[in-house]
């Protein structure tokens, strides 16, 4: 409050009651305009199959009031919060907080990621989510190589995350292979199909791009789910074996790795096994992510992101640079899906849908395109804050959208908004979002 | 005196539809040496750049460029990025095109793409950290820093970009194409919108690059100070065809470049010339 009283006083912006009133008089008049048909005039087939209808003149007088109420004390807490620029919303000191949190942050999820099989080892539900939440992790990471650093706006990552499902699923019901052997076949597989995407729309920039890749992940949706013979369509792939730690399988049987321990069997340890298995997978996303962006390639997926005509006039390949990051992204998102497949033990073309590819890019947007720390923050509030407004039932989806408007009006470039260079010669400074380029495409 | 060519430009046409942006346009550029490309606004000057950097493909005519080693490259036949990587030719751009969102340093590191790309083994060796690969990268930074040193933005290395003000910009975007160690330098208006002290200051950085790199320049510019200053040969064009060439002081002296600079006809130019002699 302070520092806002200290800034030079907001003399052209009009204050005052009249004002106040005049601002919320035309809200509620908008309100009037556009609720008098949604909720004045209930339309309904009568039983003789002709029109009926009836007025509900209170509750729109209860919503207009409401408008008319709400605007005034919006108006006030605006005048209150003193004018709207970027210092102002985020006071001095919390920022200086939010850095020093931020350094530490890291390293502390880190910690405690390797602790939850342990502080929460008797809640299954907690486990089974946690998981959840770092499948949504590595794919939020491996996305975001392609729309974060590259600037490739993708809608349809979820196709690789299927390539990879299916990938392992198949080979390893059809033909016994172990789960090891198929992670990087997954792996490979969806960075073919990430090539043979890229190929097409190497020339589409922005919203053609997108409708591009969207119609790329409906078409694999709909090839595994017409394609019967091998998918099993509909049905999908069931029975898919479990993961083995390392031939041992994590049964009850004598060869299980209890028996071998010397420990009493517990379903338990395969969830433990699975947590540990995919925090691996996803520092093992991360650690590659942070080595690319330091390699020549990293810093050309950047610098594509930033103006695509200067890096070919600096002599860098465009092509194979786009489809180095498609393929990239692609082979992250099938290790992935290879990994739900072994998780689930079911998988079916259901999974696969686009509000998967809408809630991972999601993830990325909302984490700051391009930062790793942000995009796992993203996963865990989005994957976890929506298992937290369970209890608010139906308007679970309400409470959502409200708050990703209110990220979105707060910190419009994700929660992780700066860029961090990826050389320096003296001081190691990171980079305002507002230079930082979204990519074109 | 053919030899003494890099860059040759023979009768190079460009059309865009049925506007005819450059007519059979021939010129040559020395080895070593400054060529300016002059002319009114709309005469086809960045067509001829576009033309040679790959940009645009020429409707017809031959682009030549001879390297030191005595290899002689066909440009219009390459494309797009293998001007730069194959044909060692670099460029400004008129509107600075830096990478905002990365630092000085960062911009003058991917301006070393290919060089650092064969040197981290296609990624693999550099994604497993191996000495070899640093040491190539530990190199380039040196060159950068020795380039920002040059373009004397050494203490703003690690700001962004975009952040720089707009003279050091175009310092920058020169360090970053001689970070690419090109044969031929092209430069797309170097000295617009900098004050009088900042162009005598790329004056002095365009020679220095010429008589200490021995890169040969090819440059675009409006400023007569910075043309007459430093170039070792003028070429002229109006409407898509060469009217003059030859030595600063010669061209100066030309009435075809003045009619075409002042818009009149010929005569009336030598009129005006010798009504003032």
């Amino acid at each position: 409050m302070s520092a806002n009283s200290a800034r030079p006083s907001p003399a052209a912006q009009p204050s005052g009651s009249a004002f106040i009133l005049k601002k919320a008089l035309i809200s509620a008049l908008v309100a009037l305009v556009l609720f008098s048909l949604m909720i004045g005039v209930r339309t309904e087939a009568g039983p003789q199959g002709g029109l009926i209808y009836w007025t509900r003149f209170g509750d729109l007088a209860a919503l207009v009031g409401a408008v008319f109420g709400g605007s005034i004390i919006v108006e006030l807490l605006r005048q209150w919060w003193g004018p709207v620029d970027k210092d102002s919303i985020v006071p001095k000191p919390v920022q200086s907080a939010i850095s020093f949190a931020g350094r530490w942050l890291a390293p502390a999820l880190l910690v405690f990621a390797f602790l939850v099989p342990v502080i929460f080892y008797n809640q299954r539900y907690i486990l089974d989510l946690s998981i959840l939440v770092l499948t949504y992790v590595m794919l939020g990471w491996g996305l975001n190589v392609v729309v974060g650093l590259a600037g490739l706006l993708d809608l349809g990552y979820v196709a690789f995350y299927a390539v990879g499902a299916y990938s392992y699923a198949l080979l390893a019901t059809n033909f016994g292979l172990s789960f090891w052997v198929c992670l990087p076949l997954a792996g490979i597989l969806a960075a073919f199909w990430g090539v043979l995407l890229g190929f097409p729309v190497l020339r589409l920039r922005g919203d053609y791009l997108a409708i591009v890749t969207l119609a790329f992940g409906e078409i694999i949706r709909l090839v595994i789910i017409n394609w019967q013979s091998l998918t099993g369509g509909p049905n999908g792939v069931s029975g898919i074996p479990r993961p083995t730690m390392f031939g041992i399988p994590l049964t009850p049987g004598d060869d299980g790795l209890a028996a071998r321990l010397g420990i009493e069997f517990s379903p338990t340890h395969r969830l433990v096994f699975l947590f540990y298995l995919i925090l691996a997978m996803a520092l093992l996303t991360n650690w590659v992510t942070i080595r690319l962006r330091r390699l020549p390639i990293g810093r050309a997926w950047e610098a594509l992101r930033e103006d695509e005509v200067a890096c070919r006039a600096l002599g860098i390949n465009t092509t194979t640079t786009k489809l180095t990051a498609f393929a990239t992204g692609a082979m992250f998102g099938g290790f992935a899906g290879a990994f739900f497949a072994t998780r689930q033990g079911f998988i079916s073309p259901e999974s696969f849908t686009f509000q998967e590819s809408a809630l991972v890019l999601a993830i990325v947007v909302l984490g700051g395109m391009g930062s790793q720390l942000g995009v796992a923050l993203a996963a865990l509030a989005m994957i976890g804050g929506f298992e937290l407004f369970r209890g608010f039932d139906q308007y679970r989806m309400l409470v959502f959208g409200i708050a990703m408007v209110l990220l979105m009006i707060w910190r419009p470039r994700g929660l992780i908004g700066h860029r961090a260079p990826t050389v320096f010669l003296e001081r190691n400074q990171a980079i305002s979002s507002d230079l930082v380029k979204e990519g074109h495409g | 005196m053919s030899g003494d060519h890099i860059l040759t430009v023979d009768r190079l046409m460009m059309r865009f539809g049925g506007i005819v942006a450059v007519n059979e346009l021939s010129f040559a550029a020395e080895r070593r040496k400054i060529t300016a490309l002059i002319g009114p606004n709309g005469a086809g000057k960045t067509t001829v750049f576009n033309c040679i950097t790959g940009f645009y493909r020429p409707s017809g005519g031959a682009i030549r460029l001879a390297h030191d080693d005595g290899r002689t490259i066909q440009l219009e036949r390459l494309n797009d990025f293998r001007i730069s990587k194959q044909a060692k030719v670099a460029r400004t751009f008129q509107n600075i095109r830096l990478f905002p969102g990365m630092t000085a340093l960062e911009n003058l590191m991917v301006a070393q793409h290919n060089a650092l790309m064969r040197a981290s083994g296609l990624t693999l060796l550099g994604l497993l950290g191996l000495p070899s690969w640093r040491e190539a990268e530990q190199r380039a930074i040196e060159l950068a820093r020795t380039w920002l040193n040059r373009v004397s933005l050494l203490d703003r290395a690690d700001d962004a970009a975009g952040n720089l003000p707009y003279g050091d910009q175009r310092r920058l975007e020169i360090a970053r194409a001689m970070c690419t160690e090109p044969a031929l330098l092209c430069l797309d208006e170097p000295a617009a919108g900098l004050n009088a002290r900042e162009s005598g200051g790329l004056n002095e950085l365009l020679l220095s690059i010429r008589n200490e790199q021995g890169t040969s320049i090819l440059l675009i510019e409006h400023d007569m100070s910075v043309v007459m200053e430093i170039s070792d040969h003028v070429v002229v064009m109006d409407y898509g065809v060469k009217i003059a060439e030859g030595t600063p002081q010669a061209v100066r002296d030309d009435p075809k470049v003045i009619a075409a600079y002042l818009g009149a006809d010929e005569e009336e130019a030598i009129a005006v010339m010798e009504s003032g002699t």
